[in-house]
């Protein structure tokens, strides 16, 4: 992610930093990591459905600046967005 | 009853409103030309009628027949016809039982007829009896009772109160007022309706001045006409003079005297582009104001004595007049029982009896300033010197100021006080008069200008008048003035006619317009002749002949009673009647008869207009009948102001000089009195005549000639006895000197101590400045400086790149991460 200037690429690096953290609450919440927990033992399962919830809110929104971008820059490149520099 | 006041009212206030609504709307271009004029005249017409009205209830009310014998008795001598019938009124010069019968009629007639009335009366107006407490006990037999006057007396607002001092605003009608009250406002009218004519010139929209002479060859003077600025000007005038006549206390005598000195400053100055005019305005208002500083410490005085400024008692305190009356009654016991050393009471105010010696000082003090005052105003003689330059305003202003407002006020006030007034300060009051009789008469003699003869003349008619009160004769010197309002009025009114047909006052360039003017020359010669006093004494005469005569009379019976200073105020007073008629026929044979020395003025000469003559001709009619007496009622002037008359019939004696005693008034009517005074009068007023005809009328000798004769005297009068060179010398030099060293210390040690003051103020706030700029603001500038480098230099971790951010942030990450593990 953070050598791509392509911002789909960028995204998709977003995307992929997502899905390691989605792996990692599954498989840290999973009992044969953590041991027996008081209640189903769902905790990791749980918050990786969130994530993936927000992450899709998250693509939708990010898709549609990305599109706003081009139309103002005419390309998707990260650093053209300087704008707001000191 | 009831009605008098609001009468005399309204009478006072509608001059105030015409003056008002002009002053307000006098720009709008109908009040700008003549609707001013319809308001003031019409405002005073209606004042007139008020106090007509007014006069002819209080004669309805308070009967001057009740007192027929006494009123008749009084005018006997100046009335013989009525005399002639009355054999039996025989007045001797001890007087004692006549004087107690006409006590007697007048303190016990009235009342009945007072307390008939007063029944009606509401309780918001006072009758009032000035000094009837003393006569009901002492009864007829005493002879230092005061006679009861009948007086309406009443407050209608209370301006101001500090602490037991009132200052109200109310009215004070006696038979004077009533008098007074007619007189103003029939004067001021008439003066009214000929300014119509006199000033037709002021309502062009633009006025060229020929009075002023340009020197260097500039066009003459051009300005705006000021017709409404006039008319308001004299309603301003009529209703501060309306307000001084109905004052009831010190406190509005003092500020409608005033009002009085400001509009004639402003009507004498009414030609304000006139340095002439300005000057004399400025002279006028400096002089009175000499004559005010006196003024006020009179009536401080008056204060302190009696501890309040009301004329009649109130439910608190007696007043003024009653306090005064007691206390002159009290200081002349004891100084014919012999109890105190004569003059102690003034020798040594403070020591034994000290109140009482005290306040009578105070009330002499009193009497002095109000007179002091009374001297400024009335042009008498040390502040004599502004009247004849006062001739500057618009004539019939003069007349105005002559014969109405301004110089009577001064004489009306002195007739005013005459209760308050101690016999040392009447003798001041004879003495000053005296001097200015004499001094104008001759100084009238030489004048070329046909207004500062009449000016003159007016000082020295009032000095007869001063000279009047002075000598104990209150209705003879209150009736002349009345008298002299008309003819003054009408001698001024003449010469302004002349000057509005001629142009000029110089009386060297007019003479033979008599063809031209016959109006004029007539209705002048009318008050010529009333001024000199023209009658036949057995008869009668023109109103000055009574008047005249009343005060000669006065004089002359002080004069019987021995005294060497009686004798010369006799000879001066007798003096002042030949010279009265030398330089009133003077002016009136060089203005009128003989040949013209001017042709110019001559052909240019016309009568005036119907406007002007109107009211000519009516003061003329009333200058010749104002003495007489309305047939059958036995009312006249003289009459109704002995109705106000409060004295008691006695001597009236000073404490400090023994010799000087003044012989009550009544007594001068005794024929053995009268009669001689009368003929005395008359043969000196004749003389005077006689020998203007003999100069001027027929011209057999040549003044000029005279002149020449006698160079010193005539230096000596045409120089007006060097008074105004002696006080421009001597005293407006002083005064510019002590200016100029005032000056010089204002400017050498004063500013310098200011400047200085002044520098260092300003190095202080320079070096405070410095500190502010330098410490103050540059520890702030700093602080700010220092934010602003510190945020421009952060400013560039700011790159907008954003990987290089999230770099930053992971490496933040990585280097908490190692810092939460190994710490």
């Amino acid at each position: 992610m953070l050598t791509k200037r392509n911002l789909i690429g960028v995204l998709l690096g977003l995307e992929l930093i997502l899905n390691g953290a989605n792996l990692n609450f599954v498989a840290l919440g999973s009992p044969t990591l953590s041991g027996a927990s008081p209640g189903l033992g769902l905790d990791g399962q749980l918050i990786a459905l969130f994530v993936i919830v927000l992450a899709a809110a998250e693509v939708a929104v990010a898709l549609g600046i990305v599109l706003s971008f081009y139309h103002l820059h005419g390309v998707i490149d990260v650093d053209e967005a300087n704008e707001l520099k000191g | 009853m009831g009605w008098i006041p609001y009468l005399l009212t309204t009478a006072w206030l509608l001059p105030l409103a015409s003056f008002l609504i002009i002053s307000f709307f006098g720009q709008k271009p109908g009040l700008g030309g003549r609707g001013s004029a319809h308001v003031a005249t019409g405002a005073i017409i209606l004042s007139f009628t008020c106090a007509l009205i007014a006069a002819g209830l209080w004669l309805y009310l308070f009967p001057i027949s009740s007192s027929t014998e006494h009123a008749s008795h009084l005018t006997s001598g100046a009335l013989p016809r009525i005399s002639s019938r009355e054999p039996k009124q025989e007045c001797t010069l001890a007087a004692n039982r006549s004087a107690t019968e006409l006590k007697w009629c007048k303190t016990h007639e009235p009342q009945r007829d007072l307390t008939k009335f007063a029944k009606h009366d509401n309780s918001r107006h006072e009758v009032s009896f000035a000094g009837s407490h003393s006569s009901h006990e002492d009864g007829p037999s005493e002879n230092t009772a005061h006679f009861p006057v009948p007086t309406l007396a009443g407050t209608w607002w209370v301006f101001a109160e500090f602490g037991q001092l009132k200052l109200p605003i109310g009215y004070y009608i006696d038979a004077l007022t009533i008098l007074m009250m007619v007189m103003v406002t029939l004067v001021a009218t008439c003066i009214h309706i000929y300014s119509w004519g006199y000033m037709s010139e002021e309502l062009q929209d633009t006025v060229v001045d020929h009075e002023i002479t340009r020197t260097d060859g500039l066009p003459p003077v051009v300005r705006p006409g000021r017709f409404h600025r006039y008319f308001q000007y004299l309603s301003l005038f009529s209703f501060s003079m309306l307000g001084l006549v109905l004052a009831s206390n010190l406190f509005m005598v003092f500020v409608f005297w005033e009002l009085v000195g400001i509009c004639s400053y402003l009507l004498i100055g009414f030609y304000l582009e006139r340095p002439a005019a300005v000057r004399a305005a400025t002279k006028a208002f400096v002089v009175n104001r000499i004559g005010d500083f006196g003024m006020l410490v009179g009536i401080a005085a008056f204060w302190a004595a009696t501890g309040t400024v009301a004329f009649t008692d109130d439910s608190q305190r007696p007043g003024l007049f009653t306090v005064a009356a007691q206390l002159k009654q009290f200081v002349g016991e004891q100084a014919s029982a012999g109890l105190k050393a004569q003059g102690t009471y003034l020798a040594s105010p403070g020591s034994s009896e000290d109140t009482q010696s005290l306040t009578y000082f105070l009330l002499l003090l009193g009497g002095l300033g109000i007179f002091c005052g009374c001297v400024g105003k009335s042009a008498q003689f040390p502040l004599h010197v502004w009247l004849p330059d006062a001739m500057e305003g618009p004539t019939p202003v003069s007349a105005l100021i002559h014969a109405a407002t301004m110089v009577a006020a001064g004489v009306y006030l002195v007739g005013r006080f005459y209760p308050a007034l101690t016999a040392e300060a009447l003798f001041i009051i004879a003495a000053v008069g005296t001097v200015s009789l004499f001094l104008a008469g001759t100084m009238a003699l030489v004048a070329k200008d046909i207004k500062r003869v009449l000016a003159f003349s007016t000082i020295s008619q009032l000095g007869l008048m001063m000279f009047g009160l002075g000598i104990g004769g209150w209705v003879a010197g209150l009736f002349h003035l009345i008298t002299h309002a008309f003819f003054k009025a009408l001698l001024f009114l003449c010469a302004g006619s002349v000057i509005h047909a001629t142009h000029t006052g110089d009386m060297t360039q007019l003479g033979g317009l008599v063809r031209k003017m016959p109006w004029t020359a007539m209705t002048m010669l009318v008050g010529c002749l009333a001024i000199i006093g023209a009658g036949i004494p057995p008869w009668g005469g023109l109103s000055g002949f009574y008047s005249k005569d009343a005060i000669l009379a006065q004089a002359y019976l002080l004069a019987s009673y021995g005294g060497l200073l009686a004798r010369i105020f006799l000879g001066v007073a007798v003096l002042g009647a030949f010279l009265t008629g030398l330089y009133i026929f003077r002016l009136w044979f060089l203005t009128f008869a003989g040949p013209s020395r001017d042709p110019n003025r001559l052909d240019h000469a016309h009568e005036s207009s119907p406007t002007m003559l109107a009211p000519i001709v009516t003061l003329a009619v009333l200058s010749v009948i104002a003495g007489w007496t309305v047939p059958a009622t036995g009312i006249s002037i003289p009459g109704l102001l002995l109705q106000a008359d409060s004295r008691p019939h006695a001597f009236t004696k000073s404490s400090l000089w023994p010799d000087w005693t003044v012989p009550p008034e009544a007594d001068s009517h005794a024929p053995e009195i009268h009669g001689p005074a009368s003929w005395l009068a008359f043969s000196a007023g004749m003389l005077g005549v006689l020998t203007a005809t003999i100069f001027y009328g027929l011209r057999w000798l040549d003044a000029k000639l005279i002149a020449r004769l006698f160079p010193i005297p005539y230096r000596l009068l045409w120089n007006r006895w060097f008074i105004d060179w002696l006080y421009e010398k001597v005293i407006v030099t002083i005064t510019l000197r002590l200016a100029q060293v005032v000056a010089w210390v204002d400017k050498q040690i004063i500013d310098t101590i200011l400047d200085g003051a002044a520098g260092a103020i300003r190095t202080f706030a320079f070096t405070e400045d410095l500190f502010d700029r330098r410490v103050v603001d540059g520890a702030v500038n700093s602080i700010g400086h220092f934010a602003y480098r510190l945020g421009s230099e952060l400013r560039r971790v700011q790159t907008g790149l954003l990987r290089q951010y999230l770099a930053i942030v992971v490496a933040s990450i990585i280097i908490l991460f190692c810092l939460s593990q190994f710490l």
